[in-house]
């Protein structure tokens, strides 16, 4: 079992034929992903890494049945792209972009919303159902199969809880990057409760940052609704206020979002939370042997 | 993306916010002349900083004369100054404002900002003007009136009633008022901005609202499309290893220990200041050098650090994903042949071909380079560095 996405999923990939959207769409194949086809807009008809290439997303889902869209369009084409996934009724859209605007994002996600479609990012490196299906730019290999699900604001820091979970010798059911921006798609809170309901997730780590509150609305959610252990580790705990730290996300404004209130939120839920990033594997393991 | 108050009022005008009048200089004379041009007898001179609390600071003179003007236009303009918001080091003063005197009635607090929990723009107004909102929030939040704004909507008679009604305003007062708020939501919308701030937004004597502050900030992922905005940047205003770091694509932000930090992807990147901490040393700064890591960006990444004269060890901490460790490994040595790096590095390489890497790392045989087998040893080994153990 897994969350979202697993060996079945049919994925389509918009800016298909781009630089970044060929490439990962290839890695993606060769990792056993269902890539059904891809959108580019004036190459319908034309066929890429062997799959169809259609003009519009519509006639991509009337004649391949995916119902997930992994999107690599260029920011200034994000909001339209998301809407355009929305409006054909994909269920799943992963966007792996970096840099869309804020306002793009607040339109486009309460249309895609409205339309009932789950979103994952903008800014994000997607999500990945170990050895049966991954949508997005992460290394495959890092992610073996197990029992412990992964969430996190991070691309990288993702890819160092996995071999962390790993090495402590466990594994991954799904891992989620939900993105560095500051209006993304699924948070935490949506989550949280697939893995609770997942019976091969047993424990569930939970990487976040500073900025904003996401991670003080887990905390409010874990504490009434998940009885799995959950593990976390906030990255920013030597964060200046009022500095971005790389994600466009990553802020300290006000006062607000620091590392120090979203770590006593959640440790305060009941949340194992590490104050170092290198001490996430053995948490785990500690948490899923009692 | 920040710009300076007159930039800021500049755009207002354009919309229809209500502003004094007012113009820019750059040298003394001009400010004088500025003043005549405003006519009146009175005159307010402002130094323009990319920081708040210039008044406390002494970077607000009142002017009787246009004499005083020109005195004061001579006494900011090159000067040093210290805010609450700029750091102990201060901002110099470059240019500065000068706006005709108002007859102020009362003085309050507009502004505007993306509620990240509701994922629309909030509008937040206060009777409390020119008191820190920070500080009103904490101490007085129920003087602070918000009203979320959805953008499929847009700014309604009710959003702007809500405000005008909750800061006591009487009723003659509130179209006016709501006209101006109007018109702000406007200038958010239309410019992607992150922040707007009117503080204080001023009642004058005859019951008209006048924005006598104003700061604003924008999203820099929307700058490509505002050239206008983009072309308001001031980049004297910016810490210039960050100006140069941007150039490369790298994202850096400088800190003040002695630890220097390069790393591949924002989230590990904090984390890696975090552990140093952690460990029992200072990072000296973030520095993201994007998923590529490459001989380019690693050698830039090794100049920008090295600029900062604390720096006393490096750790440079790559996860490879895509891009592999053997090859970041190489990058590293070539970057050392282009840029002197005369402090310890302590490297650590994980994920695909990390083995390889540590390989040519050892045989490189390079005095200052140290290798790390996972991220807590990197740390270790770094934060020892330092302190030259």
């Amino acid at each position: 079992m897994s969350i979202l996405v697993n060996k079945n999923t049919k994925v389509i990939v918009q800016g298909f034929t781009g630089k970044e959207g060929s490439f990962h769409a290839e890695q993606c194949l060769s990792y056993g992903t269902q890539i059904v086809g891809g959108v580019t807009p004036g190459k319908g008809g034309q066929k890429h890494l062997d799959k169809p290439v259609f003009n519009t997303v519509v006639e991509a889902v009337e004649a391949t049945d995916a119902t997930v869209s992994m999107i690599f369009v260029p920011p200034a084409f994000v909001a339209d792209a998301v809407m355009e996934a929305a409006d054909a009724g994909i269920e799943l859209i992963v966007t792996i972009t970096e840099g869309t605007p804020v306002k793009d994002m607040m339109f486009a996600k309460a249309y895609a919303v409205k339309k009932g479609s789950k979103l994952i990012g903008p800014n994000c490196p997607g999500i990945i159902t170990a050895d049966e299906c991954k949508i997005g730019i992460m290394p495959g290999f890092i992610f073996k199969k197990g029992n412990v699900g992964l969430i996190s604001k991070s691309g990288t820091l993702t890819y160092e809880a996995s071999n962390q979970v790993v090495n402590a010798g466990f594994g991954i059911t799904t891992a989620v990057g939900i993105g560095g921006d500051p209006i993304i798609g699924m948070s935490y809170k949506q989550l949280l409760p697939l893995f609770e309901a997942d019976p091969e997730t047993e424990a569930i780590v939970m990487i976040g940052e500073i900025g904003g509150t996401l991670e003080i609305e887990a905390a409010e959610f874990i504490k009434e609704n998940i009885s799995k252990p959950v593990v976390a580790f906030i990255a920013g705990q030597t964060a200046p206020k009022g500095k971005r730290m790389g994600h466009a996300g990553a802020i300290i404004s006000g006062g607000k979002g620091t590392a120090k209130e979203k770590m006593d939120a959640l440790e305060a839920a009941g949340v194992h939370v590490v104050v170092s990033p290198a001490e996430i594997g053995e948490t785990v393991a500690k948490a899923l042997k009692k | 993306m920040n710009i300076h108050e007159h930039q800021a009022k500049e755009i207002f005008r354009k919309y229809g916010v209500p502003t004094p009048k007012g113009a820019v200089a750059f040298k003394p004379e001009n400010a004088v002349k500025a003043a005549q041009e405003l006519g009146g007898d009175l005159w307010v001179v402002k130094a323009q900083i990319h920081a708040g609390g210039r008044g406390k600071a002494g970077g607000v003179k009142i002017a009787k004369s246009t004499e005083e003007v020109g005195k004061y236009a001579e006494e900011l303009l090159g000067k040093t100054l210290v805010t609450h918001q700029t750091g102990p080091e201060g901002k110099v003063v470059h240019r500065i404002y000068i706006e005709e005197g108002l007859d102020i009635d009362k003085e309050f607090y507009l502004g505007m900002v993306l509620d990240r929990a509701k994922e629309m723009p909030v509008m937040m107004a206060s009777t409390e003007g020119g008191m820190e909102i920070e500080e009103v929030a904490a101490k007085t939040p129920e003087k602070i009136i918000k009203v979320a704004i959805d953008p499929a909507v847009g700014f309604q008679g009710f959003h702007g009633r809500d405000l005008a009604f909750g800061l006591g305003l009487p009723k003659e007062q509130v179209n006016t008022f709501i006209s101006f708020a109007k018109a702000l939501y406007q200038v958010y919308m239309d410019n992607d901005a992150e922040l707007i701030e009117i503080n204080p937004l001023v009642r004058t004597g005859a019951g008209k609202f006048i924005a006598l502050d104003a700061k604003m900030s924008f999203d820099n992922n929307a700058l490509f499309r505002q050239s206008e905005i983009l072309s308001m940047r001031d980049l004297s205003e910016e810490e210039p290893t960050e100006v140069e770091a941007g150039k490369y694509g790298l994202s850096y932000v400088k800190l003040d220990g002695n630890v220097g930090c390069m790393v591949n992807g924002a989230g590990l990147s904090m984390a890696t200041m975090d552990i140093i901490k952690h460990e029992g040393g200072d990072p000296a700064n973030f520095l993201d050098v994007g998923g590529g890591a490459s001989a380019e960006t690693v050698a830039k990444g090794f100049e920008i650090i090295l600029q900062d004269p604390n720096v006393k060890a490096i750790f440079v901490n790559i996860f490879g994903g895509i891009v592999r460790c053997d090859r970041v490994a190489n990058g590293i040595l070539e970057a050392t042949k282009i840029t002197e790096v005369n402090v310890p590095v302590v490297v650590r390489l994980d994920g695909t071909n990390a083995e390889e890497a540590t390989e040519i790392l050892r045989n490189a045989k390079i005095d200052n380079i140290i290798a790390a087998d996972n991220l807590k040893d990197g740390a270790i080994k770094v934060v020892n560095a330092a302190k030259g153990a």
